[in-house]
């Protein structure tokens, strides 16, 4: 079962910015990529609690912007040898909302 | 099979091999049994490091599937590493501990050995080995890898009337000379009157370690050499000197310049007579006097030998096709080596050009590089000794008292010769330099000393595996050698990989020592090593050019006209942001995406994810007005922590990010750039207004010198300082742009100074006597390291790889025209500045201010 959740306009989130969110409890960072598709990520960055939102992105990954661990967008995995990030399915709908899934795990 | 076989086989495990019992082999024949081995014969004289080695490298390119293998070893074991032996002999390693290979190898890699069989002929014509115990061996491939022995100086004494040589002399080059040694120093049947006394011969490297050992069984030593100082092999005379007070300091006596001309006693050692000296008294002689290459049998079967077996570039002995040589039997262009590093290149080669694997392959020589403990002594060497032709530079460090020299021979800015005595830490860069030719610092103590950086407190190679290399990221030495041995070879790779170096980044030289030593010398270029920035395979001078040409505005821009597939990168965004601002200023299209979270929202980040707010404080000159303002912002916002910084301003910590525009518009002051990659401060002294030592009005200056650059943006962070006097309580000598006044009106302005991280005191740039001219100079020089410097390199490090005199000609004496330029430049970055806390009114995208971690509890939304 996976539950949907609408986290309002795609426009809260700059392109190449990611913004955070809490949904069902959890914490969860939305990134805009440049070509405007979204990737959702766990928002506390596994190291050392960095606000994994904050981070500086590009097509492919975030990198944390406390002690520059970066994590791949897709998948959540680190590509520096730090724990990963939960990754999340999210979708623009056709309101121009965020929609997010969190029963990926 | 061929007519003549090995008829006198002694054992029968050699017969057979295919059908032997016991361990599996490596490479199991491929015939059917019965029918003929088509396999070609390959045998090896010698079982030594070099004959050894080479079986090893040719097997590893499945040199088993091509031949049969028979070695001759002259002694009766498996094959050890003689360069332990002088640890076997002070006790340190047992002789099992250093055998290589056991005789299990040679059986399970099929390997017919003969050990303790010497071969005496070699009949080139019809391709035999005679053996002296009979056997005769066909071969269709010949190795000869004989190495040396020891070398006899003519003395009398040495022999018994007999013919044998005399109890008591020994030779130092087996594990029969090592155990004979050992014992004769652990029976106690001298004179117990007097502490037993052993003679050396030889101050080379084998002849120190050899006295070393004998003194651990309690045994006092004099070292005799011929040779005007220890070691000449390796060093010149003025690190013999040290070397030798080193070795004194042990308490072993040493007589240089001096001949042993006879050993004395009748039927055993009772001294030796020196030429020009008086006899010592001993009951034990060690002839370590050198070593000759084994050459009988070649010289017997009519190859061509000089010095030693000539070979060409295949190891291929000269005249011949199918007799190989190897080792230190050999003479390769007109080179004898007597080290193991030359041995394993050449082993390499051969096993590439005999089993076909590379038949291009070529030996071209090796280039000596040592790094050896001699008799507890650090010993590095590589290279010339010495200065040979006039031009040739010589960098000399000398200090007696603590055992260290360090010598480097430059020529046409390429490192041709080092020796270092007792500090090692510099030798892994230095084999680098030497073995590759890499440029080398202009200044040249430099390569010598790490100046201003943190000390390395041991060689690379000593380091402990748990050892933290990287005392931000907390990265082992393990850590690093694990990545390595698993691939990567890159120092960039291997600082990603583990992001040792990321973090300070003082560590970053020991990184890359740590990466060379485990890469054992296959490090890869990196060729990112020259990038502005990792994302775009460009050096700064032509990505600004390309950047200029293409008329490119913007970060995204930039990535979709440069970077490899257009492809953005992260890593690559806020040193690209910097340089086109700086570059274009009003015209830069500002992405604010690819700046750095302090950058977006101005403010430093903090290790719970909120803020610092460091108002603007020219000079570190406050009022009463400021600081009750500060005092009531602190208090409404319940600042956790008011902090005075280094560089005299005040800091309001943990300042939540949806709190940082009220608290600016609380403040109303401007930013004081404590967070940037920016003009950051200009910290004072009180100056002449108030010190009664104070020459210059310092506060003045600082506080001008901060409202003109305010807020410029740079490769890296820029701390200023102005004192007023010498005693430079601004700690002017250490910032990136430090002024002094001096008695006389006058101001020095020092650049590339630093105090954090690394230490650097300041270079000198110029000396002025107008204020003005130190702001126009300041300005000049910080508008070159903006232009020049590359990403992240500060300017202790920028000053002296560009150089304070090159700077100087730049800056102060215009020689390349640029002044004008690069004052008109920094004048516009000065003009279009803007206080970026005027944000707080108007946030510049959506959230720029939101949370981006609970801090406080976030809006739950609902469930679709």
């Amino acid at each position: 079962m996976s539950a949907g959740f609408n986290l309002g306009p795609v426009e809260q989130v700059p392109f190449g910015e990611g913004r955070a969110f809490g949904v069902d409890g959890e914490q969860v960072a939305v990134f805009r990529l440049r070509d405007g598709s979204l990737r959702a990520l766990s928002a506390v960055c596994p190291h050392k609690g960095g606000p994994i939102a904050d981070g500086t992105i590009d097509q492919s990954v975030v990198i944390c912007p406390l002690h520059q661990n970066a994590f791949e967008l897709d998948t959540g995995c680190s590509t520096t040898g730090a724990e990963p990030l939960t990754s999340y399915d999210v979708q623009i709908d056709n309101h121009q909302n965020i929609i997010l899934r969190t029963s990926s795990r | 099979m061929t007519a003549v076989t090995d008829k006198t086989q002694p054992q029968s495990q050699h017969k057979g091999q295919h059908r032997m019992p016991g361990p599996v082999p490596a490479v199991k024949g491929k015939r059917p049994p019965g029918t003929p081995d088509a396999r070609r014969r390959l045998v090896v004289i010698g079982n030594g490091m070099a004959g050894a080695r080479a079986v090893e490298e040719i097997l590893a390119r499945g040199g088993a599937e091509q031949f049969t293998i028979t070695m001759f070893g002259d002694e009766p074991y498996g094959n050890y590493n003689r360069i332990m032996l002088s640890h076997v002999l002070s006790g340190e390693e047992s002789d099992a501990d250093i055998f290589l290979n056991s005789l299990h190898w040679y059986q399970d890699n099929n390997i017919t050995l003969h050990a303790g069989v010497r071969v005496e002929r070699i009949d080139r014509f019809t391709k035999y080995v005679f053996a002296n115990n009979g056997h005769v061996v066909p071969y269709d491939v010949l190795i000869i890898a004989t190495g040396s022995q020891s070398f006899m100086p003519p003395m009398d004494g040495l022999y018994t009337p007999s013919g044998s040589i005399k109890p008591g002399v020994f030779t130092f080059r087996t594990i029969d000379d090592t155990r004979n040694m050992v014992k004769h120093a652990q029976v106690e049947d001298h004179p117990s009157d007097r502490r037993r006394r052993a003679v050396v011969i030889g101050g080379g490297l084998l002849g120190l370690e050899a006295a070393r050992g004998l003194q651990s069984h309690g045994i006092d030593v004099d070292v005799v050499h011929s040779g005007g100082h220890l070691m000449n092999a390796q060093m010149g005379p003025d690190g013999g000197a040290i070397l030798r007070r080193s070795v004194e300091a042990l308490g072993i006596r040493v007589h240089t310049g001096s001949r042993t001309t006879a050993v004395l006693g009748t039927d055993k050692v009772t001294g030796v007579r020196l030429r020009d000296r008086p006899d010592i008294d001993c009951d034990m002689v060690v002839v370590a006097a050198g070593i000759r290459p084994n050459v009988d049998i070649a010289v017997l079967s009519g190859l061509h030998v000089e010095r030693a077996i000539v070979v060409d570039d295949q190891l291929r002995v000269v005249d011949e096709d199918d007799i190989y040589a190897v080792g230190e039997c050999v003479q390769h262009r007109g080179e004898v080596y007597g080290l193991v590093a030359p041995l394993w290149e050449q082993a390499v080669v051969l096993a590439n050009h005999v089993t076909g694997a590379d038949s291009a392959a070529a030996y071209l020589g090796s280039r000596i590089a040592t790094k050896l403990k001699v008799a507890g002594v650090e010993v590095a060497s590589m290279g010339l000794q010495g200065p040979e032709r006039e031009t040739d530079e010589h960098i000399v460090f000398s200090e007696p008292s603590r055992g260290v020299f360090k010598s480097i021979v430059i020529r046409d800015n390429k490192m041709v010769g080092a020796t270092l005595l007792g500090d090692s830490r510099k030798v892994a860069y230095l084999t680098q330099a030497f073995d590759k030719g890499l440029p080398l610092p202009e200044e040249r103590i430099s390569l010598m000393f790490d100046l201003g950086g943190p000390a390395e407190e041991q060689g690379v190679a000593e380091l402990g595996d748990d050892a933290q290399v990287c005392n931000c990221n907390g990265v082992s030495k393990k850590s690093l050698v694990d990545v390595v041995k698993g691939g990567c070879n890159t120092v960039a790779g291997a600082m990603d990989a583990t992001r040792a170096g990321k973090g300070c980044g003082s560590c970053k030289l020991l990184v890359k020592q740590v990466v060379e030593w485990a890469a054992d010398g296959a490090v890869e270029e990196d060729p990112a090593a020259s990038y502005y920035v990792p994302g775009i395979p460009l050096d700064k001078p032509s990505l600004m050019a390309a950047i200029r040409k293409q008329g490119l505005r913007s970060v995204s821009s930039v990535f979709a006209a440069l970077a490899p597939g257009s492809a953005e990168d992260a890593k690559s965004k806020m040193g690209l942001a910097s340089l086109m601002k700086m570059m274009l200023g009003d015209q830069y299209i500002d992405e604010r995406d690819a700046r750095f979270i302090n950058d977006r929202v101005h403010a430093n980040i903090q290790r719970d994810g909120t803020f610092s707010v460091v108002p603007q404080m020219k000079g570190g000159v406050t009022s009463v007005q400021q600081l009750r303002r500060i005092a009531d912002v602190a208090e409404k916002h319940n600042i956790p922590l008011i902090k005075l910084t280094g560089g005299q301003r005040i800091d309001l910590l943990g300042v939540p990010k949806e709190d940082l525009p009220q608290v600016w518009a609380d403040l109303d002051m401007p930013s004081g750039y404590a967070y940037g990659k920016s003009f950051r401060t200009v910290k004072t002294c009180v100056g002449k207004d108030f010190c009664r030592y104070g020459t210059g009005d310092s506060t003045r200056l600082g506080i001008d010198i901060e409202s003109r650059f305010q807020g410029i943006e740079a490769p890296a962070k820029l701390k200023l300082a102005v004192s007023g006097c010498p005693r430079n309580c601004a700690e002017s000598l250490v910032k990136d742009v430090g002024v002094v006044a001096v008695e006389g009106g006058r101001w020095e302005i020092y650049v590339g100074g630093a105090a954090g991280a690394h230490i650097r005191k300041g270079d000198l740039l110029a000396t002025v006597d107008d204020p003005e001219e130190v702001k126009v100079l300041t300005g000049r020089f910080m508008q070159y390291y903006r232009e020049k410097a590359n990403w992240l390199e500060r300017t202790y490090a920028f000053v002296p790889r560009v150089g304070i005199d090159h700077i100087r000609a730049v800056v102060v004496d215009d020689a390349e025209g640029l002044a004008a330029g690069l004052d008109a430049a920094m004048q516009a970055s000065v003009d279009s500045y803007v206080d970026p806390w005027t944000e707080r009114d108007d946030p510049l995208t959506p959230g720029q201010f939101r949370t981006s971690l609970p801090l406080t509890v976030l809006p739950q939304v609902p469930v679709r």
